[in-house]
């Protein structure tokens, strides 16, 4: 029987092109199938939907600890290292100095833990349906978004409560998310590729989330570091992305063009690496889960 | 343009499973250190030394033409759902090549992607999307959707607080409505009751009507036998049959009455035995008027079960049942409960008897047997059975039942009543005569005694 044979319900038109899948062993290193990607991204956005829906759900306060979170950080950093260390905030406000930092800071770290453990939590997924893998740590990347933008609408009431205006640098607020969340997924992917094999990294990324903070300008400025560590320091990538929306958002801070540019490099080394790594290893994924 | 639906070339699919711990060749651990990195590394890849290989499938090799409906049966670890796995594309196979001509929907499972947490609405977008359908084709969908699963009035309620018929019934109704033009099914009827299944197996039914390649794996032979034009056998990872649906159950059920019914091998098999030891069968047939063995019979004919069996502690007396169960809903159809001795019986003593259905009024299907010995007081705690034993006895269309073929989506039991018609007026006509017939079994001993 052939295709034009097959009777169409009315409400679905005849198919006409007709894609082929070759299955074969794949061996080596291969790139992302971007085209694939693209043809699932309807996945990707009710993937991404569903994370956001979940993770408030029956929780009496909802959406409301998104604001928590990194108000009550905020506020504890502020009294610490604002007021009692009176370590210096680059002419800032501390509380907003803080915010600013810790929201970056949150949204990167909230695509690490989301991502980090995805596949785990997806299993079922992997073993019983084909789509592209990519699609499942990338929707945390997504979906961690929309706890960035309430936080954002949070700083920008700290913002005009103290009063400060936003310069022309705050357009380029959208470049900075865009290199947090290439660097959040490109190390997100290897850590939810590793652990599928290895569960070690569901201890580890909390102990890592927290020492990582602790060597990111999150609640101090990267003034305090002596200027001769500066660069090894800024090899941290976390260290740009941080000062930087700090620069868009407050319009100054202490970061500089070696800083942006050595965060980029390593940013986009973490992505490709692995991407590449993912892919390599997403062919066992739904042998070894 | 080809008419090839699914091309499969040397498909084969290798798994590494841990060595024997016996087998490992011993290591310090000084250089279990040294070799850390390097193993890490090499499982990250999943490649390692410590594993051994074992062949899930090896080299099999068909074709399958558009608007096919294909059965793939074998026993458990045939490597029927490694071969589902790797033409739906969530696993690769080691060597060979399959090529894939259509959009392919997979179903392996009902209520793929559901989450108890989200509402009916979002678990439809949901499980549509990851089943691989477009947003705006959900949304054209979705009221057929709601319908088939009748949950109007709870949809958005989440799907947590559905009765578990609610929630089955629309984790199916998402997947009967993608639209593939290759389905690829794996034992989604092995979940849900004896109607759910039969909606399913209607459903299929109404998919390969349609012109669309059905690709079927189930240990459901009678589902097989009724949805599938084409059946392949597979066995150890191997095509061992593919042919006509009844040529290759015919040899599949072969093949299971060679390692089953045996006194060796089946009648010891612990998972369909059930017993107190005391007594046991010994040997099983089944065979026809003629005294020749088969299992498959016409609707009419006459079944006659030839069972041995041994005692092996004293028994007050020896009774038998002999059941069919129904392949697609496990209900069971008995014989009367047969009284072959009221005196005790001494260890040692063995019998041989034969169970007749004479004019099987039982509808066409596959019935795996049942069968029970017992002390012939009914209290008795001695007792031997033999649950769902293949191969079944097979009931083709026959006699005056020629036409009364099953169809899953309408059930009507498993049972035909004996009944006759007269007819009083129908002027004009020539009334057609049927010949009633007699129901009910017998029981023939043919030796009963102690050897030694």
């Amino acid at each position: 029987m052939s295709a034009a044979a097959t009777p169409a319900r009315d409400n679905q038109p005849v198919t006409v092109r007709r894609p082929t899948v070759v299955i074969e062993p794949t061996s080596g290193w291969t790139a992302i199938n971007l085209r694939e990607l693209w043809t699932y991204r309807d996945l990707l956005l009710i993937l991404a939907g569903r994370d956001v829906k979940l993770r408030y759900k029956q929780t009496g306060l909802g959406i409301t600890w998104v604001i928590l979170q990194p108000l009550v950080a905020a506020a504890i950093f502020t009294v610490m290292f604002g007021r009692f260390a009176k370590l210096p905030s680059d002419g800032h406000p501390y509380l907003v100095f803080v915010f600013a930092g810790v929201v970056a800071w949150n949204y990167y770290s909230a695509v690490l833990q989301r991502a980090g453990n995805s596949l785990i939590t997806d299993s079922r997924l992997i073993t019983k349906v084909y789509f592209p893998r990519l699609a499942i740590p990338l929707a945390s990347t997504l979906s961690a978004l929309i706890d960035l933008g309430v936080s954002l609408v949070v700083l920008a009431a700290f913002m005009a409560w103290y009063g400060i205006a936003p310069t022309w640098r705050v357009l380029t607020l959208p470049l900075w998310i865009g290199l947090i969340a290439v660097c959040a997924t490109g190390v997100s992917l290897w850590l939810s590729a590793l652990n599928v094999r290895y569960r070690d990294f569901v201890h580890a990324m909390p102990f890592m989330l927290q020492v990582w903070m602790l060597a990111s300008p999150v609640a101090y400025a990267t003034t305090i570091v002596p200027e001769r560590f500066r660069t090894i320091y800024s090899l941290n990538p976390a260290v740009a992305f941080i000062e930087g929306t700090r620069w868009a958002v407050l319009g100054s801070s202490s970061i500089t063009a070696p800083m942006v540019a050595i965060t980029t490099v390593v940013s986009l080394a973490l992505f490709v690496g692995g991407a590449f790594f993912f892919r390599r290893v997403e062919r066992g994924f739904a042998d070894a889960v | 343009m080809t008419d090839t639906a699914i091309k499969v070339e040397g498909i084969a699919k290798s798994y590494r499973i841990a060595r024997a711990l016996g087998r490992q060749p011993y290591r310090t651990l000084q250089e279990e250190v040294i070799a850390l990195p390097a193993n890490l590394w090499k499982r990250a890849l999943g490649r390692s030394d410590s594993m051994e290989t074992f062949w899930a499938l090896n080299d099999v090799t068909f074709d399958v033409k558009q608007g096919e409906v294909v059965g793939i049966i074998g026993r458990n670890g045939a490597g029927k759902s490694t071969l589902l796995k790797i033409l739906s594309r969530i696993t690769q196979p080691t060597r060979g090549r399959a090529e894939i001509y259509g959009r392919v929907g997979a179903l392996l499972e009902v209520g793929t992607g559901f989450h108890a947490e989200l509402t009916g609405r979002e678990n439809i977008y949901l499980s549509g999307a990851i089943l691989g359908m477009r947003k705006q084709e959900i949304a054209r969908q979705f009221d057929a959707i709601v319908d088939f699963a009748e949950v109007e009035q709870f949809i958005d309620t989440p799907t947590k607080r559905y009765s578990s018929g609610m929630y089955t019934r629309l984790a199916f109704a998402v997947a009967a409505h993608l639209e593939p033009e290759i389905l690829l099914v794996d034992e989604v009827l092995a979940v849900g009751d004896a109607s759910f299944q039969k909606k399913c197996l209607g459903k299929m039914e109404d998919v390969a009507g349609e012109g669309r390649t059905v690709f079927f794996v189930s240990h459901n032979t009678q589902a097989v036998r009724q949805l599938c034009t084409r059946c392949i056998l597979l066995e150890h990872g191997q095509v061992a049959a593919d042919g006509p649906t009844d040529a290759t159950l015919s040899i599949y059920n072969q093949r299971l009455r060679d390692t089953r019914i045996d006194a060796e091998t089946g009648l010891n098999n612990p998972e369909n035995r059930r017993g107190s030891g005391a007594v046991r069968f010994t040997a099983v047939s089944v065979e026809d008027v003629t005294g020749a063995e088969r299992y498959s019979f016409q609707m009419g004919e006459s079944v006659r079960f030839k069972l041995s069996f041994k005692v092996h502690a004293p028994m007050k007396g020896a009774a038998i049942v002999v059941a069919l169960r129904s392949g697609m809903s496990r209900e069971m159809v008995t014989s009367a409960r047969h009284v072959v001795t009221t005196q005790q019986m001494e260890a040692g003593s063995e019998g041989t008897v034969v169970v007749e259905l004479p004019d099987v009024y039982i509808r066409p299907g596959e019935y795996p047997l049942y069968l029970h010995v017992s002390e012939a007081v009914q209290s008795a705690g001695k007792y031997d059975v033999l649950d769902d034993l293949t191969p079944p006895l097979v009931i083709t269309p026959g006699g005056r039942w020629l036409h009364d073929n099953f169809d899953p989506a309408q059930p009507l039991g498993t049972f035909s009543l004996p009944s006759s018609m007269t007819v009083e007026e129908l002027p004009g006509y020539e009334a057609h005569v049927e010949s009633p017939k007699p129901a009910g079994s017998h029981l023939t001993m043919i030796r009963t005694g102690t050897q030694d």
